[in-house]
């Protein structure tokens, strides 16, 4: 055994040069912004303000930037896929060898799902939640950046792999036996592995957080029937969390004894069961499909509403149906394998049951459609995306109904008819979400508001892209053609697939758009600026600066409706009256900077890297800094620092003579 | 917990809100309300080790079944070392809730005791039957055996490391806010890995006893 275990030089794919082009730009990348920040001097500034911070808004803010940046590494993948299909016809056979196809279709999920629906979702929220909560930060403040920074290690091995290794071949769900050593002796699938179980402890952590926070520290006199909608998503995303993320903690614990240990849970000899990983896995896909699209629900609510000037149509029967979708996402999973051969009797119970889940869904959108409905609406960005959202989640949850047939689905089963149908959903839903969630609180963190000519442009190129790139492979999948088709005999489905690599360069010049409208606003930013409430809005977030102070509101606000901000601007300002005085003012408990997330992620990765390289003694190093690390947090003195009224009120004033001048 | 209920025609309640700057419910409350979402998270991961033992629990492939395997005496002097160490855990709360300096170290001392048997014998279980070839890599169902029951196992370790320190830092600290808080989360993790082993003890050794 040698002391490295089984990395060598080998292990860098120096025969592929697309592998090492696009890597070594990665590392340019990265070389040039660090050494851009030592010249500059900025780290003391980014250490203390950001990489220290645990500020649920700039938590919020760093998790938000994780996605972006791995939307973009994400995408690059998707475009690989659509050109080597649009070309890999016939004899043709494409740029793309087999092994590193399936590896980019392995990757592209992973980090879709993984380190950009989820890390945007949780940033939102994050950001959001306790501000319209209407408290200073999280129950859990340094928790809080302990699961960003778990959730950055899953990111930081999952592009290690690119340069050192591979990634898994087995697809993004890894369902053995293929994913065993048997059939993947590399060390992809353990990238894969402990990637996702790393930043999945970070993710738990997260929902522990939210639930507690939503249900114990809200602002006085907010009652749950006057919580925002929002924080209502959030707290339904966040318990299926809790209930949703364990799972796939012991199920890929269990894949990683048979791996590493020689353990018989899904192997073919040993009398393992493969179909219950299957099994196991969907009892946390699933909800994992609503903890993500729960909160993108919350932000249509929040913005529908502001846009239209209205109160929420039928708030009550938001709240629920977002219960009712909590619970039934954990009776719906077998759907995702009705070909696995179960009993009439129980493919239908779960077939009724995923239709039945689109009911509240359904309640969902008429009470958007409802409170446009004679309302006057502002056509500004975020309601373009909710828009867009509404007709294209439409359709995609349309043809979910028809894959809940289960005759039909076994027709359909890993045809490019489902490949269409998740992307309809999580980019019509999610992806959308995210979109109208990031323009309509960006000037709320930076107080700025986003170029609007841009982000309209992003938005078309990004749902006419769509709709181009997603639809031919409905057809497709009718057509018969399966997912993850590396090269296809069948000539005649080339012009489809022509057409959705036209698509995704659409959608490309989509995301071209948004990187422009960000660098033109940043540059812009003078005659951007915005006061705290520049959409007109509803919700506590408003009632605060815009970026809102560390401490959030220098007095608590007091809550004695749903729609707290507009009951507040309805009636005299009392709030406002009241903070205009320092002598009401009191000094303000924060949370103490605390270097542990990062300490905690370095160490992580150094776990995580060693035990996919067999490197023991390694992993137990870094298994002892974790150790040590939190031992230190646990003895330090102490946990709090006081703001003083006098800074407390100088904001305030600088804030008001903001406002007047 | 103060949950202001919506009054009818917007009466607001203004009793607990002459607001002091801190949140309405004290950490306390905040910490081990979280720490309880947490334990109840871990259970559910044991859930789905249950369910993976339940699925493979005959899926012996030839070898040895766990009513071949499974010592009841032994199991049942484990459990009552267990049982008794949340006993004596117990006693350690309400020792720490009176400010006995003296009573928290003894029945802490105890409880490690009793727990660090409990991990002995369980040690001794799995030696046993590694050393007569029923090794978790023989079948599914031993796999799924010492996957679950290591799982609780490693739980008690890691109770048992957390005691330790917990120790430390009532010599240093005394009980102080943090520490009494740290404690009290101690003390809610030992009981749920005695409800576990409840469960584990009646799924794995009554149940397999007969299979």
């Amino acid at each position: 055994m040698s002391l490295l275990g089984k990395l060598s030089w080998d292990a860098i794919p120096l025969d592929q040069p697309i592998v090492m082009g696009v890597s070594s730009v990665m590392v340019l990348v990265i070389a040039f912004i660090l050494g851009w920040i030592t010249l500059k001097g900025h780290w003391p500034y980014l250490w203390r303000e950001w990489l220290t911070s645990v500020d649920h808004k700039r938590i919020g803010v760093m998790y938000v930037i994780l996605a972006l940046i791995m939307l973009l590494r994400g995408f690059a993948d998707a475009l690989m896929m659509r050109a080597q299909q649009a070309v890999a016809a016939g004899d043709a056979q494409g740029y793309l060898p087999p092994e590193h196809f399936d590896q980019v279709f392995s990757a592209h999920g992973t980090i879709m799902i993984f380190f950009v629906a989820m890390p945007f979702v949780i940033g939102l929220m994050n950001f959001v939640v306790p501000l319209q909560l209407g408290i200073r930060d999280m129950a859990f403040p340094t928790l809080n950046s302990i699961g960003l920074g778990l959730t950055a290690s899953g990111i930081l091995l999952t592009n290690i792999s690119l340069v050192v290794g591979e990634f898994a071949k087995t697809g993004w769900v890894a369902y053995p036996p293929l994913s065993e050593l048997q059939f993947s002796p590399g060390v992809g699938v353990d990238y894969y592995l402990w990637a996702l179980q790393i930043s999945g402890v970070g993710t738990l952590m997260t929902g522990v957080n939210f639930v507690t926070t939503i249900l114990k520290t809200r602002a006085h006199g907010m009652s749950y029937m006057r919580m925002p909608v929002f924080c209502w998503t959030a707290l339904a995303s966040n318990l299926l969390i809790v209930a949703a993320f364990p799972v796939l903690t012991a199920t890929f614990g269990m894949l990683l004894l048979d791996r590493y240990l020689d353990f018989h849970f899904f192997t073919i000899d040993g009398q393992g069961n493969a179909m219950m990983y299957v099994n196991l896995f969907w009892v946390w896909g699933h909800p994992e499909v609503y903890i993500l699209i729960l909160p993108a629900f919350g932000v249509f609510s929040e913005v529908v509403s502001t846009f239209s000037g209205k109160a929420l149509f039928g708030y009550r029967s938001m709240v629920a149906a977002t219960l009712a979708i909590c619970v039934l996402s954990f009776i719906v999973w077998l759907h995702h394998f009705f070909t696995m051969g179960a009993s009439a009797n129980v493919n239908g119970f779960f077939g009724v049951m995923t239709m039945i889940i689109a009911v509240p869904t359904g309640v969902k959108v008429f009470n958007w459609l409802f409170t446009m409905y004679g309302g006057r609406i502002r056509f500004s960005e975020p309601i373009l995306w909710s828009l867009g959202f509404m007709v294209t989640f439409v359709i995609g949850g349309m043809t979910g109904v028809l894959m809940a047939v289960p005759p039909a689905d076994f027709q359909l089963h890993n045809s490019l008819f489902l490949v269409a149908h998740f992307h309809n959903v999580i980019i019509g839903g999610v992806l959308f979400g995210m979109m109208a969630g990031y323009k309509y609180w960006f000037p709320k963190a930076f107080g700025f508001k986003l170029d609007e000519r841009w982000g309209v442009a992003s938005f078309w190129c990004w749902l006419i892209g769509f709709y181009l790139a997603f639809m031919p492979l409905y057809a497709l999948g009718l057509m018969g053609m399966t997912r993850r088709m590396q090269h296809y005999d069948v000539v005649s489905w080339q012009p489809w697939l022509v057409a959705a690599a036209a698509g995704a360069v659409v959608i490309l010049a989509g995301i071209v758009c948004q990187i422009i409208q960000l660098v033109v606003s940043i540059r812009g930013r003078e005659t951007l600026r915005v006061t705290a409430d520049p959409w007109n809005g509803r919700t506590l977030e408003w009632a605060t600066a815009s970026p809102p102070p560390a401490w959030n509101f220098a007095t608590l606000p007091v809550v004695t409706d749903i729609d707290a901000f507009w009951q507040q601007k309805k009636g005299a300002h009392i709030e406002h009256a009241q903070t205009a005085q320092s002598s009401g003012y009191e000094p303000i408990e924060m949370p103490k900077n605390s270097a542990i997330g990062l300490v905690i992620a370095f160490f992580a990765v150094v776990v995580g890297f060693a035990m996919i390289w067999h490197i023991w003694w390694m992993a137990a190093l870094g298994a002892l800094g974790i150790f040590l690390a939190t031992l230190a947090f646990a003895f330090r003195e102490k946990e709090e620092i006081e703001v003083s009224v006098e800074a407390i009120a100088r904001f305030e004033e600088m804030q008001h003579a903001g406002v007047a001048a | 917990m103060t949950i202001t209920v919506a009054h009818d025609g917007h009466v607001q309640d203004h009793t607990a809100a002459t607001a002091t700057g801190v949140s309405p419910v004290s950490k306390r409350i905040v910490v081990t309300y979280g720490f309880w979402i947490f334990l109840l998270s871990d259970i559910v991961m044991f859930s789905a080790l249950f369910a993976a033992y339940a699925t493979l629990s005959r899926a012996t492939a030839g070898g040895p079944s766990g009513a071949q395997l499974f010592d009841q005496v032994g199991v049942a002097i484990e459990t009552a070392c267990l049982l008794a160490s949340s006993f004596t855990c117990g006693l350690m709360s309400l020792a720490i809730d009176s400010r006995r300096f003296g009573a928290t170290y003894l029945y802490a001392l105890l409880t490690f005791a009793l727990g660090g048997a409990f991990l002995a014998l369980e040690l001794r279980e799995f030696a046993h039957m590694i050393a007569i070839g029923a090794a978790p890599q023989r079948s599914a169902f031993l796999s799924a055996f010492f996957a679950l029951v290591g799982c609780h196992g490693l739980h008690v370790a890691v109770g048992l490391i957390w005691l330790l320190v917990m120790m430390v830092q009532v010599k240093i600290r005394r009980f102080s806010a943090a520490v009494e808080r740290r404690l009290l989360c101690f003390a809610l993790f030992w009981h749920a890995l005695d409800i576990v082993w409840v469960w584990l003890f009646t799924v794995v050794y009554l149940i397999g006893a007969n299979q």
